[in-house]
C-alpha cells in the first residue's frame, strides 16, 4: 500500500466503502438535526440517536466484514428458519406501528424481522444458485425451489401488511434470478405480460383504487388528499432551487408542511436546505457505493459470493431509489425511508448488514491480493 | 426429454464458463441500469429544482405567507360643528377559525369557562361552526374586558383555532337618538360578500360594513384601505413571526349636516311619544334634525342583538324599527292648507275674500264638516282657525290639479334623489289622472274637497312636510341634505312673494295670534314661531268617540304640526309628528316649541326637558334599560308589552 506506516489491518479495511457510508450517514445527520420539531434545529430527537445507532451498526459491519463468506453460507439455513419464526411470532405478539404488524418488542431492542429477512433472503438465493448446476440452469428445477423460499416469507410479510418491503424483496429476487442466468425470455416475457396485463388490471380496479393510480399519476389533482405528500415534497425540492435555502432555513420541513421530513421525505427536507447541489452529491454518494459494491460482486471469486454481493447492492440500490422516485414523485408513496439518511433504526440495520456482507466478500477477494 | 424439461430456447445448455461470460455481461447490464436509474432521478430533480423553481417557490412561499388583512378604522361620522356621533373605540374580540379547530368540544367548554359563556350563546357559536363555510371566522365575543383578555391570551397557544384580535368597534355616543339616521355595522352576509366579488376583507375577523341608514349608504367613503400584515405560519396555523405590516388607512370622516345636541334633544323630548322631529335650515336645506322614535340602539345592533332584544323591538306597537320620519306615510290633515293656500293665491284668489262657515260645507247630498262655526273667514283666518269650509270652497274653486301642483312643486309627495338614504317612502299627492291610474276610477268633487283638507288620498311623510314648510318660509326650492358640503344656494321658486306674505302671516297667527296653537308660543319675546297645526284620522268611522281621548291608543288620531321660525326672518323650518298624539295642537306642537327652544336658548330648553323626564320616570337612556329588564324577565308566554303611557 502507498502509505507504507500505516498499520496493516487499517489500511486493509475498505476505506472507499466506509467513507462512503460515513458521509451519507453525516448528510443524514444534517438533515436530521434540521428536521427537529420547532423550527430552530437540535440534536434531539433525532440527529444524535441517529449518529449513535449508525456507530453501532458500523462497528458491527466492520466486525460481520472479518466473518468468511462461507460462514454466511453455512448458517443462513439457520437464520432463514429463525426469520420465519420470528415472522410467525409477529403474527402473534408482533406491535402494530404505522398500520402494520411488523414489530417484535425483544424487550432490549424492537425489531422487524421482516427487515432482517431481506440480507437472508440474499445468502439463501444466492446459495441455492451457486448450488444449481449451469446445465440445469435454465429448468424449472432452477425456479420453483427459489420461488418457494421466497414466496413464504414474503407472503407472511404481506399480510402484516407491508407491502412496501415485499415490493423489495420481489424485485431484488428478480433481480437476483436475473444475474444467476436465468433464461432472458422469462424475463422478457413477464414484461410484456405485466404491460399487457395493466389495462385489464386497471379496469377491474374498485374505483378508490384506480383514484389512487390517477393520483399518482397527477399528485396536483388533489393537492389537500392523497397527492399532499408527493406535492410537498416536491415543492420543498424545487423551491430549493440550485443551492438551496441554507442550513436551517427550509420553511417546508419547519412549518410541517412536508409530511414526515426525519423519515420518508427526508430527502426532500434535504434538498429544499441544500439545493440541487446538495441533492446530487447525496445521490453521487449512492452511486458510488453502488458501483462499490457491484465491483465487489464483480471481482468476487466463487459464484455464491458473486450472486451475494450483488444482491446486497441490489437491496441498498431498491432502497434508495424507490424512495428517491417517490420522492421526487416518479413513483407511489410507500412507506420506504432513505436508508442511512432517514430516522429510524430498521432501514439502516438491514443497509449495514448488507454492508457487512459485502465487506466480507470484498475482505476474502484481496485476502489473496495480501497473500501476493 | 430433457428439451422437454427445460423451460426455454435452444442453444447448447450452458456450461460454468458460459455462466460466468453471461452473469458479466448481465452485472454490466444492471450496472448500466441502475447508472440510468441515478440519471433519471438526477435529471428529474434538475428540473424540479432548476425548471420549475420559480414555481414551487411561489408555492412554498404561499404555503408559508399568509396575509392576513387588517381592517381598516372605519370613518367617523360627525355632526355639522364637528361633534363625532360614530366613533370607533380600541375593542378586543375572540373568533374561531374553523380549519384550524382540532377537538370542537373541548374548545367550546375551554371558551364557554374562560369568558363565562351562557349556554345559548355556545350553542349559537356550534349552530354556526356546523354550517361553516370554510375559512369564515364564526365570532365568539367581544368587547372583551381585560381580565377576559389575559385568560384568553393565556390559554391561546393551546386553544387551536381561537383567534384574539385586538381591533376597533363602533360606537354611537348618542345611542338610540341617532339610530335610525346613523343606522349601524354589522358582519357582512352572504350576499354582500358575494355582492362586492368576494372582497377578502368582508370575511376578516371583526370587520363590519354598514346595515343601515347614513353606515351603508356612505359605506365606501367611510370604509378606507385595509391593511397587510405577512405572517408566516406553520401548516398548522401557529404564527411564527410577523413578517411585515402594511397599516390601514382609515375611511374619511363624514361631516353631515346635523346638529348632534339638536337631533339628542329633539329624540329624548318625544319622550314616550312614537313620532318624528325632522328640522332644517331654511336658507340651506340641510337637515339639522331627523330624529324617529322610539329607536332602537345602534349601539346593541351592531353588536349582533339578543332573540330577546329583537322580540322587544319587533313586538313593541310603536314600531321602533321603523324610521318615521321617511319610511312612514300619514294623511296630513290641515297642515296641508298652507300648500292649498299658496295655491289659492297663485290662482289669483282674492286673499281677503270672504266664505262664510256655517260649520260644513253642502255638496249634493252630502255634509263636509267643519271643526266649528267660524262664520266669515278669509285666507289669513282660515289658516289660523284651520277652517274646513273655507279650504273646500276655494279649493273646489281653483281645482285639484292646481293645488296638487302647487304641493308637489312644495315637495310634498316628492323623493329627495339626493338623500343619501337607504329608502324613502313618497306618498301620494293625488289628482284624477293618479286616480284613473291606480283606481280607473273617475276623479269626484268629494275627492278634491277631501284632499283640499289634506285628508282622502293625500298621504306624506313628515321630511316632505318639512321641506314643505321651509319652502313656505324661505320662498326658496331647497333640497334637503344630509352631507354637509358647499353648493350654490336653491333657486327662489317663481311664485308671487305677496302669495308667500299671505300663508306666513296667516301661519303667524296660527301660534302667535287667535290660532290654534296659541299655546305653544317660543318663550322669547323677540323670536315668534310661525305653523299649521294638522289632525289626521287614523279611523275614517264617523262616531261619537272618533279617534277621540277615550278611544283606544292605537284608534286615536294623529297630532301633526309644520313651523318655521323666526317670523320674519326664517332660518329653521320643520315638522313634528306625534302618532296618536289626538291632535297638531295638543301634541305636536309643544315639542316644536321646546326644540326650537333649544336652538335659541339652550338652557331654557333643557330644565324643561329635564322636568318632562321626571315625569315620565326618567331619561331616555334609563327608561329604555328599565323596559329591557322588564322583557327580559316577563314570564314565558306574556303578552306584548302595552302600549305605552300617553300623557292626556
Amino acid at each position: 500500500m502507498a502509505l507504507a506506516f500505516v498499520p496493516k489491518p487499517i489500511a486493509r479495511l475498505p476505506w472507499t466503502a466506509l467513507i462512503l457510508v460515513i458521509s451519507i450517514a453525516s448528510i443524514g445527520m444534517v438533515g436530521l438535526y434540521s428536521t427537529a420539531p420547532g423550527g430552530n434545529g437540535g440534536l434531539m430527537p433525532y440527529a444524535l440517536p441517529h449518529a449513535m445507532r449508525f456507530s453501532i451498526f458500523l462497528v458491527m459491519a466492520l466486525a460481520m466484514s472479518y466473518v468468511k463468506p462461507e460462514r454466511y453460507s453455512e448458517f443462513v439455513f439457520v437464520a432463514y428458519v429463525g426469520v420465519i419464526l420470528m415472522l410467525f411470532a409477529v403474527m402473534v405478539v408482533g406491535e402494530v406501528n404505522g398500520g402494520a404488524r411488523s414489530w417484535l418488542n425483544l424487550k432490549l431492542i424492537r425489531i422487524q424481522p421482516s427487515e432482517l429477512m431481506k440480507p437472508v433472503l440474499v445468502i439463501v438465493l444466492a446459495r441455492f444458485y451457486a448450488g444449481v448446476p449451469p446445465r440445469e440452469i435454465k429448468r424449472w428445477s432452477a425456479i420453483w425451489p427459489a420461488a418457494l423460499m421466497v414466496g413464504f416469507p414474503t407472503l407472511i410479510i404481506l399480510m402484516q401488511p407491508d407491502l412496501g418491503t415485499a415490493m423489495l424483496i420481489t424485485c431484488c429476487t428478480i433481480l437476483m434470478m436475473f444475474l444467476a442466468g436465468l433464461s432472458l425470455w422469462l424475463f422478457i416475457g413477464g414484461l410484456a405480460a405485466i404491460a399487457a396485463a395493466m389495462p385489464i388490471v386497471f379496469s377491474l380496479m374498485m374505483p378508490h383504487q384506480r383514484e389512487r393510480v390517477l393520483i399518482f399519476l397527477n399528485p396536483e389533482a388533489d393537492p389537500l388528499g392523497a397527492g399532499y405528500h408527493i406535492t410537498q415534497s416536491k415543492i420543498a425540492i424545487g423551491s430549493g432551487g440550485l443551492f438551496g435555502k441554507g442550513f436551517l432555513n427550509g420553511t417546508q420541513a419547519s412549518g410541517d408542511f412536508l409530511p414526515e421530513p426525519h423519515t420518508d421525505f427526508i430527502f426532500a427536507a434535504i434538498a429544499e436546505e441544500w439545493g440541487l447541489v446538495g441533492g446530487l452529491f447525496l445521490i453521487l454518494l449512492f452511486a458510488l457505493l453502488l458501483r462499490w459494491g457491484m465491483r465487489v460482486s464483480r471481482d468476487a471469486r466463487t459464484r455464491f459470493e458473486k450472486l451475494a454481493a450483488a444482491g446486497m447492492t441490489a437491496t441498498i440500490f431498491f432502497y434508495a431509489s424507490i424512495n428517491l422516485l417517490m420522492v421526487m414523485g416518479l413513483a407511489p408513496v410507500v412507506g420506504i425511508p432513505l436508508p442511512l439518511v432517514s430516522h429510524g433504526g430498521s432501514a439502516m440495520m438491514t443497509v449495514m448488514i448488507c454492508l457487512g456482507v459485502l465487506m466480507s466478500i470484498d475482505r476474502n477477494t484481496r485476502r489473496d491480493e495480501w497473500r501476493r | 426429454m430433457r428439451r422437454r424439461r427445460k423451460l426455454f430456447g435452444g442453444g447448447p445448455p450452458p456450461t460454468e464458463f458460459s455462466q460466468a461470460q453471461s452473469f458479466s455481461r448481465r452485472s454490466f447490464l444492471v450496472n448500466s441500469a441502475q447508472t440510468g436509474v441515478a440519471v433519471l432521478l438526477a435529471a428529474r430533480m434538475g428540473y424540479i429544482a432548476i425548471g420549475e423553481n420559480e414555481r414551487y417557490r411561489g408555492l412554498a412561499e404561499s404555503n408559508r405567507v399568509h396575509t392576513r388583512l387588517i381592517p381598516p378604522r372605519r370613518g367617523w361620522i360627525v355632526d355639522r360643528h364637528g361633534q363625532p356621533m360614530a366613533i370607533n373605540r380600541a375593542d378586543v374580540r375572540v373568533d374561531l377559525i374553523p380549519d384550524f379547530i382540532q377537538d370542537r368540544e373541548k374548545l367550546l367548554a375551554d371558551l364557554a369557562r374562560i369568558l363565562a359563556l351562557p349556554p345559548a350563546e355556545v350553542q349559537r357559536i356550534r349552530a354556526e361552526l356546523e354550517r361553516d363555510q370554510g375559512f369564515q371566522p364564526v365570532p365568539v365575543a367581544e368587547h372583551l374586558n381585560a381580565q377576559q383578555y389575559n385568560m384568553v391570551k393565556v390559554h391561546e397557544p393551546d386553544l387551536p383555532g381561537v383567534s384574539v384580535l385586538e381591533g376597533f368597534a363602533r360606537f354611537y355616543p348618542e345611542g338610540a337618538a341617532v339610530g335610525h339616521l346613523l343606522g349601524y355595522v354589522g358582519t357582512p352576509n352572504r350576499r354582500e360578500y358575494e355582492a362586492e366579488n368576494r372582497n377578502p376583507l368582508l370575511i376578516t375577523p371583526g370587520y363590519k360594513v354598514g346595515k343601515e341608514g347614513l353606515e351603508k349608504v356612505m359605506e365606501q367613503r367611510l370604509r378606507g384601505r385595509p391593511g397587510q400584515a405577512r405572517v408566516e405560519v406553520t401548516a398548522r396555523g401557529q404564527l411564527v413571526r410577523q413578517l411585515q405590516t402594511l397599516p390601514d388607512v382609515a375611511g374619511g370622516a363624514l361631516h353631515t349636516t346635523i346638529d348632534a345636541g339638536l337631533q339628542s334633544f329633539a329624540a329624548r323630548r318625544l319622550g314616550e311619544e312614537s313620532g318624528s322631529c325632522v328640522i332644517l335650515d331654511c336658507a340651506s336645506g340641510d337637515v339639522l334634525c331627523m330624529a324617529s322614535m322610539p329607536a332602537y340602539d345602534p349601539n346593541a345592533f351592531s353588536d349582533g342583538i339578543s332573540h330577546a332584544e329583537w322580540d322587544m323591538l319587533s313586538s313593541d306597537p310603536r314600531h321602533p324599527l321603523i324610521n318615521k320620519t321617511m319610511n312612514a306615510l300619514y294623511p296630513p290633515g290641515s297642515t296641508f292648507k298652507p300648500a292649498v293656500a299658496m295655491a289659492l293665491m297663485e290662482a289669483g284668489v282674492d286673499p281677503d275674500e270672504r266664505v262664510n262657515c256655517p260649520g260644513g260645507y253642502q255638496l249634493g247630498s252630502r255634509r263636509f264638516g267643519c271643526l266649528g262655526r267660524h262664520g266669515p273667514m278669509n285666507l289669513h283666518t282660515a289658516i289660523a282657525r284651520s277652517c274646513n269650509t273655507y279650504f273646500y270652497t276655494m279649493g273646489r274653486r281653483i281645482g285639484i290639479d292646481r293645488f296638487a301642483a302647487m304641493a308637489k312643486r312644495l315637495g310634498l309627495g316628492q323623493r329627495f334623489n339626493e338623500l343619501p338614504v337607504v329608502s324613502q317612502s313618497y306618498g301620494t299627492i293625488p289628482d284624477p289622472a293618479w286616480k284613473q291610474r291606480r283606481y280607473h276610477q273617475d276623479w269626484s268633487q268629494a275627492d278634491t274637497l277631501n284632499a283640499a283638507i289634506g285628508q282622502g288620498y293625500v298621504i306624506l311623510n313628515p321630511l316632505q312636510l318639512a321641506v314643505m314648510a321651509a319652502r313656505i318660509a324661505s320662498g326658496r326650492d331647497i333640497q334637503p341634505r344630509l352631507i354637509l358640503e358647499r353648493r350654490p344656494q336653491s333657486p327662489v321658486l317663481p311664485f308671487a312673494a305677496t302669495s308667500f306674505e299671505a300663508v306666513r302671516s296667516g301661519m303667524d297667527e296660527v301660534v302667535n295670534g287667535a290660532g290654534t296653537a296659541g299655546a305653544s308660543r317660543l318663550p322669547f319675546p323677540d323670536i315668534r314661531m310661525a305653523g299649521k297645526t294638522g289632525t289626521a284620522q287614523v279611523r275614517n268611522i264617523v262616531d261619537a268617540s272618533r279617534g277621540r281621548a277615550g278611544a283606544a291608543w292605537r284608534y286615536r288620531d294623529h297630532g301633526l304640526f309644520v313651523f318655521f321660525a323666526p317670523v320674519g326672518a326664517p332660518r329653521y323650518a320643520g315638522s313634528v309628528v306625534i302618532e296618536h298624539g289626538l291632535g297638531g295642537a295638543r301634541a305636536a306642537a309643544p315639542v316644536a316649541c321646546d326644540v326650537l327652544t333649544y336652538l335659541f336658548d339652550k338652557d331654557r330648553a333643557m330644565e324643561r326637558l329635564r322636568a318632562h323626564e321626571a315625569g315620565w320616570g326618567g331619561t331616555l337612556a334609563e327608561r329604555t334599560a328599565r323596559r329591557a329588564a322588564e322583557w327580559a324577565n316577563r314570564p314565558p308566554g306574556a303578552p306584548p308589552p302595552p302600549p305605552p303611557p300617553v300623557p292626556l
